[in-house]
């Protein structure tokens, strides 16, 4: 599919990088701020969303394939499901447990191992999402009879 | 409680979609409707007059919280919402593909 | 505010009748965002900041992908005349939407009034859980911690739709290469 005229494409250039920071900004700072794992893993998404829209599918060397989000989320749900069963091992004998320290509220590096779970999980949903954005909308046009 | 009927009639509005239009991509519409209606239900329900948003700050004395449990749970849902209009899209491309029409009415031939 | 929030759920229902009805496609589309972004502002006046952020990159997310569908394909709805089917379609599901309407105001007179919320399981999690998990977002500690076993259960719904999408939209790729 085809890119965008070249006001597009250049207020992409500009607003990108500036989209991914603010979505790595939301994940990071789930348990101060509102936000969290999910709504910081969309909004990252939609910055590799808007940058596929505006310079079309052969720019961005895209194989016909979308084996890399795939692998990307697979492996951090894995990583999620590794960190809650080790909980098991670390003393507390409940699946699932916060068992990292717990520091004082308002800090960043505070409240067990809830920072790490954020990141995991944003890092699981943006790769959900572009996995289906890529095969509803561009990698559908080589299933055609 | 006018609000709780405002948002069941938009419930309503969203089965009537589902039940009467033949056209694949309006049942989806409808679909979507539904489940905006069950999330503002949610979130209508944890509602109390004159509160704040449920993140602790210093400089408040006694605040009075709004509930996090139903915003918690309206979190999930809207990302299950995602997956299955995702779902039901990608079936409706298939359907596309092989009878030319998004026309339920016309997809009674089964040819294989 | 239930005045502010009955006129907003008021024009999300014309919104979506108009989207049911209409004759493009596309506008339909553009009409659905009225409820999408009509629900953004209510919960913006609920207070709920985290659902308003999820909703309306959702909604962005999901108004891009049917827009791609519908240009794809066709855009147009062929609506046909009034016939016997469709006078009994219509009056069959007006029966079962007065039958769920009647259920409805069976039901109503047992919730509390609007705005007066008995906080029976949350008392503990305002009151607590800043210190009992450490997070000063409340709505992430109930997330995380104290209700963990659904969040996985999310991303395990997420994992499966995008490996079912895969999967529907690659089916017999190589047959028909063949034939």
């Amino acid at each position: 599919m085809n890119g965008m005229t070249l006001i597009v494409k250049k207020v992409t250039q500009l607003m990108c990088g500036l989209i991914f920071m603010y979505g790595l900004y939301i994940i990071t700072h789930g348990h101060l701020t509102p936000g969290g794992g999910f709504a910081g893993g969309a909004v990252v998404a939609g910055a590799f969303i808007l940058l596929i829209l505006a310079y079309g599918s052969e720019v961005v060397y895209l194989k016909k394939e979308e084996t890399q989000t795939s692998i990307i989320e697979s492996v951090s749900l894995l990583v999620i499901i590794i960190l809650a069963l080790a909980g098991l091992f670390f003393g507390t004998y409940v699946f699932f447990n916060n068992y990292l320290p717990q520091g004082e509220t308002g800090k960043l590096i505070s409240a067990g191992i809830i920072p790490v779970y954020n990141i995991f999980v944003g890092i699981e949903v943006a790769a959900a999402l572009l996995t289906i954005f890529l095969a509803l909308v561009i990698y559908k046009e080589e299933v055609k009879t | 409680m006018t609000v709780y009927i405002m948002c069941f009639i938009l419930f309503l509005v969203g089965l009537y979609g589902v039940l009467t239009r033949h056209n694949l991509i309006k049942i989806v519409i409808g679909f979507s409707v539904m489940e905006f209606s069950c999330f503002l239900f949610l979130a209508l329900i944890g509602y109390i007059e004159n509160g704040v948003a449920p993140i602790i700050k210093e400089g408040l004395e006694n605040p009075v919280y709004v509930d996090p449990l139903p915003q918690a749970m309206v979190l999930t849902a809207i990302v299950i919402g995602l997956a299955t209009t995702a779902m039901l899209l990608a079936i409706a491309i298939r359907i596309y593909k092989k009878y030319g029409t998004f026309d339920i009415r016309k997809v009674n031939e089964l040819r294989g | 505010m239930e005045t502010l929030l009955s006129i907003l759920t008021g024009f999300m229902i014309i919104g979506a009748l108009y989207a049911l009805h209409a004759r493009d496609l596309l506008s339909a589309l553009i009409a659905q965002g009225i409820v999408g972004y009509g629900l953004v502002i209510s919960f913006l006046l609920l207070q709920a900041p985290d659902l308003a952020i999820v909703q309306i990159v959702v909604e962005t997310i999901t108004l891009i992908i049917m827009v791609a569908v519908v240009l794809n394909s066709s855009r147009e709805e062929i609506v046909e005349s009034w016939n016997r089917n469709k006078v009994l379609n219509i009056i069959s599901s007006l029966v079962i939407i007065l039958f769920m309407a009647f259920v409805f105001a069976y039901m109503i007179v047992s919730l509390q009034p609007f705005g007066e919320h008995t906080m029976r399981m949350a008392d503990y999690y305002t009151g607590a859980g800043a210190e009992s998990t450490g997070s000063a977002n409340l709505v992430t500690g109930v997330l995380f911690d104290f209700r963990g076993y659904d969040t996985l259960g999310e991303a395990t719904i997420l994992f499966t739709a995008a490996l079912g999408v895969v999967t529907i939209l690659r089916a017999k790729n190589k047959k028909e290469q063949k034939s």
